[in-house]
């Protein structure tokens, strides 16, 4: 059976913040951390916006531009590490929010940046069983790095929303596949607001290992190499990592360079490769191959090997909700704004 | 706000419903138990309709002294918009600048945070417009 993308959005928030803005704040030098991350800005999500907001936003696009009873969608998982709460789950709003509820089963996911492509997996099996006519899988983040850590240069927010179907597939998703260890690279304790991570460790045992072990078995599995792919995405927590490991598995540099979304937007963690895959089926063709490998700390990858349908002729892609559109509308920030609309400053009896 | 207040709420704040009376067709946002102009004769025949919240601008002010929830905001715009299905809701006008909003300003909803209770209480979704 058929099984793939039916549609999709994604949403990144519309502020702004370049790396010599926060630099300045810690006394440090912006354009050696800008070339050194490959960062020229990153997103910053409004005070009133959150991975619930987001992930609304995103499911909203997804669903404006197919024409599908919203009772039909049977299961929303949303895949985050900055959920708004740490009990009441994100997707029961969104559920509500997109007219799904109540025949649905819904559940928030949480690996690192990973969560959305496990949200995505999860759903392909439930439509690939006929349990669900439709499903949609979410990964949205509003990500934080604590204030002078290298993070926050690069912790962003964005996300985008995938409805998974077998009915006028327009990408089919031929085989996923995970690669998973214990990995203690980055974490975050219960009631802790920021994150810590392992430094330099977060490289080749970490995100290298991940991402090429998972990309390498995936190709083996399925029989291709890397010229047969005419997109490659791979996680991007900087500007560096993912063309570094395109070019160690084989990739070209242009293979990557149109999911390849973080040097704009920043790190926006389970939206990563969910967006540089949305910028990917915004100009692909019929027959186009693309690898997808999302990366998230803990750790794991999960590998997918998609191709574009016929139905991407008259798929609704002439519209102002394209990725490239989306980002295109935005407005840069100082660091003080940004700290205020972050929540890093406290105001007196709050 | 009142939790439960706020929940019964969710249907005309998340997704724009409304209601139209199925006495004298006239519409309503946010939506109504009885036709003020039917009075009794509506009793019975309100149906919800779902508006698709897509207008313009009918008059504006610019915000710069808000209640302690919204002073990260400032300045901001709230606004009254005429939807093309012929109601007004009000609401807060988002990613546009103060000087940059005028009357007739087309509009189209997004969802927001509109409010929470505290650090630790409910965090309230719904409604606001932003330039179409
Ligand atoms: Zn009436």
């Amino acid at each position: 059976m058929e099984v793939g993308i039916v549609s999709y959005g994604a949403y990144v928030p519309r502020f702004r913040i370049k790396p010599h803005e926060i630099a300045e704040v810690w006394g440090v030098d912006g354009e050696s951390m800008s070339k050194g991350l490959g960062i020229k800005s990153k997103s910053v999500p409004g005070p009133d916006e959150d991975v619930i907001t987001i992930a609304v936003e995103a499911a909203r696009i997804a669903l404006s531009r197919i024409d599908i009873d919203t009772s039909d969608i049977g299961s929303i998982y949303v895949g985050s590490e900055s959920h708004p709460y740490a009990v009441k789950p994100s997707a029961t709003i969104v559920a509500e929010a997109i007219g799904a509820t109540p025949d649905l089963t819904a559940a928030d996911y949480e690996f690192a940046c990973k969560a959305g492509t496990a949200a995505i997996q999860t759903c392909s099996g439930l439509v690939g069983s006929n349990a669900i006519r439709y499903g949609m899988a979410i990964g949205a983040d509003t990500s934080q790095g604590a204030p002078g850590d290298a993070l926050e240069y690069t912790a962003s927010a964005g996300g985008a929303a995938y409805i998974i179907g077998r009915e006028n597939v327009i990408a089919k998703i031929n085989k996923t596949y995970s690669y998973t260890t214990d990995t203690p690279d980055f974490w975050r304790r219960e009631g802790e607001k920021y994150p810590s991570h392992g430094g330099r460790f977060t490289g080749e045992p970490a995100y290298f290992k991940h991402i090429l072990s998972c990309a390498n078995n995936l190709m083996e599995i399925v029989g291709t190499k890397p010229s047969d792919y005419d997109y490659a995405v791979f996680h991007q927590p900087n500007g560096k990592f993912p063309v570094s490991a395109a070019k160690k598995l084989g990739f070209s540099k242009e293979q990557v360079s149109c999911g390849l979304l973080t040097p704009v937007i920043g790190n926006t963690y389970s939206g990563a490769v969910l967006i540089g895959l949305a910028a990917v089926l915004d100009v692909a063709k019929p027959n186009d191959r693309i690898m997808m490998v999302a990366y998230g700390s803990g750790a794991g990858s999960d590998s997918f090997d998609i191709s574009v349908t016929d139905e991407i002729k008259t798929f609704n892609r002439n519209d102002s909700n394209t990725v490239s559109s989306i980002i295109q509308n935005h407005k840069f920030v100082s660091y003080a704004t940004y700290a205020k609309y972050m929540g890093k400053i406290h105001l007196r009896g709050a | 706000m009142a939790i439960p207040r706020f929940w019964r709420e969710i249907p005309s704040r998340y997704n724009l419903i409304g209601t139209e009376c199925g006495n004298c067709g006239k519409r309503y946002f946010p939506p109504r138990i009885i036709c003020p102009e039917c009075h009794r004769k509506s009793v019975g025949k309100m149906k919800d309709v779902k508006f698709q919240g897509k207008g313009e601008v009918v008059t504006y002010s610019i915000i710069h002294h808000a209640p302690k929830a919204y002073e990260m905001q400032v300045p901001y715009i709230i606004a009254i918009i005429e939807f093309e299905e012929g109601v007004r809701a009000t609401g807060q006008i988002i990613d546009c600048e103060p000087e940059d909003v005028e009357v007739g300003m087309r509009v189209e909803p997004a969802f927001r945070k509109i409010g929470e209770d505290g650090k630790s209480g409910v965090i309230y979704y719904g409604y606001k417009f932003k330039p179409a």
